[in-house]
C-alpha cells in the first residue's frame, strides 16, 4: 500500500500539472460517448425537418412511410395531445415537435423510429408534408420593424429556470429586454471632446462540438432513462419530468464522455423529442444528429449593434451608449441570459460617468440560438474595445496607457448592485501586451492590439458532491459535472487528494448520472472548478475530519490510514462518506451576481496583405486570470483552445442565410480552424492572485479568451490601418475595406 | 455481398451492403467504436483509420472497397508495442481534451511518422490539417508530434 496521508496545510497536489486522468482511455479509443452505447432493443430515430423557414403545416401523410419494413412508429405533433408539450428553461415557447406551424428551416416536423438507420432514413424520405408558406422574418431589423409578422403568438410563459424576474407582456418579436441606465448620459456626451460612434454586425456561428447531439431514451413504467450529450443533466432532468408529468426522481440522465460542448450542449436540446419518440415506440430509441442537424439545433446569436463612446481630449473615458438586437431565432433557448450577460459586458470594465445599455432578444425565423463559450462578452467586447482604441488614436495616446488610466481596479463597482471587480485588469493587460512585443518597432503592415473585458461567470452557485473513502484507501468522488474535455475529473481528483491526503491517482471521478451523482446545477459559465470544485473540496475535507476524529489527532501517518478504517468499522470493509455543498450566499440571483467576473484579456499581433486582404497572425497572448491554477497545463489548454476558436470567429466563421435558409450547412462550406491557423506564437499567461471564490482562491477560465482574442485581432488590424465594423474579417471584406480607404485617401502605409 | 479483409491483424469475412460505409461497418458490425463519426464529408478526420498503412476517412470509404486490405483502427494500434511511446508523449503534453478527435489524430500521426517526412513544425501543421481538434488549440498536439518526430 503506497497511500500517504499529508498535512492539509502543506499543499502538494495543487498547482501541479498532473496528467489527465482520462488520457489512457481516450488515447486508446476506449472512452465511451453516447453514440458508442448500445441499449438492448434499441431503435434508430431519424427526423424529418422543415424545408422552409416559416409556414403552416397543411398535412403530414405518413402512410407510405409506415409501410416500409422495419419502421416501428412515426411521431408528429398530433401524438402530443395528452401533454403540455412546450419547454424552454427561460421561456416555454418550444414544442417538442412542430405543432401546426414550422418557424425555422430545419425544425422537427416528424420523427421515425425503425429497426435500422437505413429504414428510418427511407421512411423520412417517404413522409409527405405540405406547407402553406408564411412571410419570413429573416433578420432582427425586419423583426422589430412596424407591422412585422409575429414569430410566436400569445403570452410568454416563464420556463422552470428563467431567472429573469417578472416577464413583461410580449412586445412584438422582442422576447426579452435588458436595460441599464446610469448617470446623465446625454449631458456627459454633450460636453465630451471625443465621441466615437458606429454601427456593427456580428455573425451567427456554429459551435461545432465534433460529437454531434446524440440521445438515447428509454421510457419504462417506473423510470425514464436518457443517455444524452448534455452539459446540464440536472436541468434536463427537470424539464423532462415537467414535460412528461413524472417526478424528477423518476427521470435518470446519464452523461458519459462528451465530445466537446462549448455551450452547444447546454440546457435541453434533442432530449424531449427522443423521449417522446421512445414513449410512442415502446422501445429505446437513439437519435444522432448529423452536422447539418446540429447546426440548426443551436448556434451563436448574430447581432446588430449601435454603440457610441465619449471621452475627453486626452483620452479619459466618460460615457458609453449601447443598443443591440440579438437574433435568438424561432425559440428563446438561452437567449435571454445571453442578452443579459451581453448587457453586463457592453460598457466594458471602465470608470464611466454615465452609461446606457439597451439589449433586446428578438425572435426571427432562423434556427434557435443559445449558448456558445463567452456569450455576451464575445458579442460586445470587440466593439467596445475598438472604440476605446479609436479614442486613443484621436487623443494621440497609447492604447495601453488609455487602459491603464481608465480600467476599473479591484473592489470598484462593475455593475450596480452586482459583485465588485475581483481581478487585476491592469496587471493582466500589461502582461499580454508584453507577450506580443508592445512598444517594439513594427514592420510595415503589422499591427498590434490589446483588449480587456469581463464576463459574468459561475451561473447559479448550487453544487454538491460526495467523497467516499474506501477500505483500501481509495477514494470515489461523486459529482454531477460533465467531462467535455475541460478536465474536471483530473482537477477534482487533485482537490480530493489534497484534502484527504492521498495520491491523486487513487481518486476516481466518473461521469454524471442523476440517479447516483448529487445535484450540480450545470457545467458551463466556467463554473466547475470554482463551484463544483468547492463542493468536492468540502466533501473531501469532511472525510478528512472524520478520519481525524477516529484518530483523535490531526497528525495522521500514511501507514495509519487502513488501520484507522479497520478500527472504526471492525473489519476490512465500510467506507467514510463526506458531503460537500455550495449554496448561494445571498439569493443567488443574477442581479446580485456574478459568482466571479471572468477576465477576458488578450493581445494580438497581425500582418495584413493589402493585395489579398489576408490577415496573418504573428502572435497572440491571453491572460488566464484564474486565482489559483489547480492544474496549470489544463488551464493553458483551455485558453489555447479558446484562442483557436477566437481566431476562427474573428477571421472566417459565419453561418450564411438567405431568406431564413441556411446555405452553408456542411464543414466543406463552413470552415473551422485547423492546424494551419495556429498563430506563429501563442502565449497563455497564467495569473494567480488567489482572488477567486473557489478552492484555494481559484476561479474559472476557458471562455474569456474567446471574447478577448477576436477583439485584439480587430484592434491589431485597425492598428495596421484597417478599421472594421463587421465580423468575420474575411480576406474579401478586408480587401474591400482597403479599397474604400484608398478612395477616401485614408490608406496610410 | 461478402468481403474478406484483415482488421487489426485478424482475418474477417462478412456480408456487407454495397453502399455500406467502412465507418459503419467497423462501428456497427465489428463494435470497433474508436473511429468516430462527425463531419461526414472527409474534413474533420475523426473517422480516420489506416488502410494498408495509409490514413483514409472511413466516413467516405465503402466497406466493400476495403476487401483484401489490411485495416488498422485505434484498437489495433493500441495493441502494438510502439503505442506506448505515443501514449506517453501525448499524455505528457496534454495533447487531448475531449478525446473525440484523438483516435483519428493518432492514426494519422502514426502513418506520418512511418513515412518519415515530418521534418519541421510547418510540415507537421500542413500534414495534420485534415484532422480537426476543437478543444486543444493544437499546440499540445503539435508539441507531442514534434517530439515523436524529433523535430525542434
Amino acid at each position: 500500500m503506497t497511500t500517504t496521508v499529508r498535512e492539509t496545510a502543506t499543499r502538494t497536489q495543487i498547482g501541479r500539472s498532473q496528467p489527465r486522468r482520462d488520457a489512457r482511455e481516450k488515447l486508446r479509443g476506449e472512452a465511451e460517448f453516447v453514440g458508442d452505447l448500445l441499449v438492448p432493443r434499441m431503435l434508430h430515430g431519424k427526423v424529418l425537418r422543415s424545408p422552409i423557414a416559416h409556414g403552416r403545416i397543411v398535412s403530414i401523410d405518413t402512410s407510405a412511410a409506415e409501410k416500409i419494413p422495419g419502421v416501428v412508429c412515426i411521431l408528429t405533433g398530433a401524438d402530443l395531445r395528452d401533454l403540455d408539450p412546450y419547454y424552454g428553461h427561460a421561456i416555454k415557447d418550444r414544442p417538442i415537435i412542430a405543432i401546426d406551424k414550422v418557424r425555422f428551416h430545419g425544425e422537427q416536423v416528424a420523427a421515425v423510429a425503425a429497426e435500422t438507420p437505413a429504414a428510418a432514413a427511407a421512411a423520412v424520405e417517404a413522409i409527405v408534408a405540405e406547407y402553406e408558406e408564411l412571410p419570413v422574418v429573416a433578420t432582427v431589423t425586419d423583426a422589430v420593424a412596424d407591422g412585422a409578422p409575429l414569430v410566436n403568438e400569445g403570452d410568454a410563459r416563464p420556463g422552470l429556470f428563467h431567472g429573469l424576474g417578472e416577464l413583461p407582456p410580449r412586445d412584438g418579436n422582442v422576447c426579452y429586454r435588458y436595460r441599464i441606465d446610469r448617470g446623465e448620459l446625454e449631458a456627459v456626451f454633450a460636453r465630451a471632446e471625443i465621441v466615437v460612434e458606429g454601427v456593427y454586425s456580428f455573425p451567427a456561428v456554429y459551435q461545432y462540438a465534433m460529437e454531434t447531439h446524440t440521445v438515447i431514451a428509454q421510457v419504462e413504467v417506473e423510470e425514464i432513462t436518457v443517455w444524452a450529450t448534455c452539459q446540464h443533466p440536472f436541468l434536463v432532468r427537470a424539464e423532462i419530468a415537467d414535460l412528461f408529468h413524472v417526478p424528477v426522481a423518476s427521470v435518470r440522465i446519464v452523461v458519459p464522455y462528451l465530445g466537446g460542448g462549448f455551450g452547444s450542449k447546454s440546457y435541453t436540446k434533442m432530449e424531449p423529442l427522443t423521449v417522446a419518440l421512445a414513449r410512442k415506440a415502446g422501445r429505446p430509441v437513439r437519435i444522432q444528429n448529423r452536422v447539418a442537424e446540429s447546426m440548426v439545433t443551436t448556434r451563436r446569436h448574430n447581432m446588430h449593434c449601435r454603440m457610441r463612446t465619449a471621452a475627453t481630449a486626452d483620452g479619459r473615458l466618460l460615457a458609453r451608449d449601447v443598443e443591440c438586437l440579438f437574433d435568438t431565432g424561432a425559440y428563446a433557448d438561452n437567449g435571454p441570459r445571453v442578452v443579459a450577460t451581453a448587457g453586463d459586458a457592453a460598457p466594458g470594465p471602465y470608470r464611466w460617468a454615465a452609461y446606457r445599455v439597451d439589449a433586446s432578444c428578438v425572435y426571427t425565423n432562423l434556427a434557435p440560438a443559445g449558448s456558445y463559450r463567452a456569450f455576451g462578452a464575445a458579442h460586445l467586447q470587440w466593439i467596445g474595445e475598438s472604440q476605446v482604441d479609436e479614442v486613443a488614436r484621436r487623443a494621440g495616446a497609447d492604447p495601453l496607457e488609455v487602459r491603464r488610466q481608465n480600467l476599473l481596479t479591484p473592489g470598484e463597482e462593475v455593475r450596480p448592485g452586482g459583485k465588485p471587480l475581483d481581478a487585476d485588469l491592469v496587471g493582466d493587460v500589461e502582461k499580454v501586451a508584453a507577450a506580443v512585443g508592445w512598444g517594439e518597432e513594427k514592420p510595415p503592415l503589422v499591427g498590434r492590439g490589446v483588449s480587456v473585458g469581463l464576463l459574468a461567470a459561475g451561473a447559479h452557485p448550487v453544487s454538491s458532491a460526495v467523497c467516499r473513502l474506501e477500505a483500501d484507501g481509495r477514494v470515489i468522488v461523486l459529482v454531477g459535472t460533465t467531462e467535455l474535455g475541460q478536465g474536471p475529473r483530473t482537477a477534482f481528483a487533485q482537490i480530493a487528494a489534497e484534502e484527504i491526503g492521498v495520491e491523486p491517482d487513487h481518486v476516481t471521478v466518473r461521469g454524471a448520472d442523476t440517479r447516483f451523482t448529487p445535484y450540480d446545477r450545470s457545467t458551463g459559465a466556467s463554473r466547475s472548478t470554482t463551484i463544483a470544485g468547492l463542493a468536492v473540496q468540502r466533501a473531501a475535507a469532511d472525510v478528512r475530519a472524520q478520519l481525524e476524529a477516529i484518530a483523535g489527532t490531526t497528525e495522521i501517518e500514511s501507514s495509519e490510514l487502513l488501520g484507522l478504517m479497520r478500527k472504526h468499522f471492525g473489519f476490512a470493509g465500510g467506507e467514510l462518506i463526506g458531503r460537500g455543498e455550495v449554496a448561494p450566499l445571498g439569493t443567488g440571483s443574477y442581479a446580485e451576481g456574478p459568482v466571479f467576473w471572468e477576465v477576458c484579456v488578450g493581445a494580438a499581433e497581425i500582418e495584413v496583405d493589402p493585395e489579398t486582404g489576408f490577415v496573418h497572425l504573428r502572435r497572440t497572448a491571453t491572460a488566464a486570470d484564474v486565482g489559483r491554477a489547480i492544474n496549470p497545463q489544463l488551464v493553458e489548454r483551455q485558453d489555447e483552445g479558446a484562442t483557436l476558436q477566437g481566431i476562427g470567429n474573428a477571421l472566417f466563421e459565419e453561418m450564411v442565410y438567405e431568406d431564413g435558409l441556411l446555405l452553408n450547412d456542411t464543414l466543406l462550406d463552413y470552415r473551422v480552424p485547423s492546424f494551419e491557423d495556429l498563430p506563429d506564437e501563442m502565449t497563455c499567461v497564467i495569473v494567480e492572485n488567489a482572488d477567486g471564490p473557489g478552492p484555494y482562491g481559484a476561479k474559472g477560465c476557458g471562455e474569456g479568451a474567446l471574447a478577448a482574442v477576436p477583439a485584439a485581432i480587430v484592434n491589431a488590424l485597425a492598428d495596421a490601418g484597417v478599421p472594421m465594423s463587421e465580423l468575420p474579417l474575411t480576406p474579401e471584406r478586408v480587401w474591400r475595406r482597403i479599397q474604400e480607404l484608398k478612395k477616401e485617401g485614408k490608406w496610410v502605409q | 455481398m461478402e468481403i474478406a479483409l484483415s482488421v487489426n491483424g485478424r482475418e474477417i469475412v462478412r456480408d456487407v451492403e454495397p453502399q455500406e460505409l467502412l465507418l459503419d461497418f467497423l462501428r456497427d458490425s465489428l463494435a470497433l467504436t474508436g473511429a468516430k463519426r462527425s463531419c461526414d464529408v472527409q474534413v474533420c478526420g475523426a473517422c480516420t483509420v489506416l488502410l494498408d498503412g495509409l490514413p483514409v476517412s472511413s466516413c467516405c470509404f465503402l466497406a466493400a472497397d476495403a476487401a483484401g486490405s489490411e485495416v488498422t483502427t485505434i484498437e489495433g494500434l493500441a495493441e502494438r508495442p510502439e503505442f506506448e511511446r505515443l501514449e506517453e508523449i501525448f499524455t505528457r503534453h496534454a495533447a487531448l481534451q475531449c478525446g473525440f478527435c484523438t483516435p483519428g489524430m493518432l492514426l494519422t500521426v502514426k502513418a506520418l511518422l512511418e513515412d518519415g517526412e515530418l521534418e519541421s513544425k510547418e510540415e507537421i501543421k500542413r500534414s495534420l490539417a485534415g484532422n480537426l481538434c476543437r478543444c486543444t488549440g493544437y499546440r499540445g498536439i503539435l508539441e507531442a508530434v514534434a517530439e515523436l518526430a524529433a523535430v525542434e
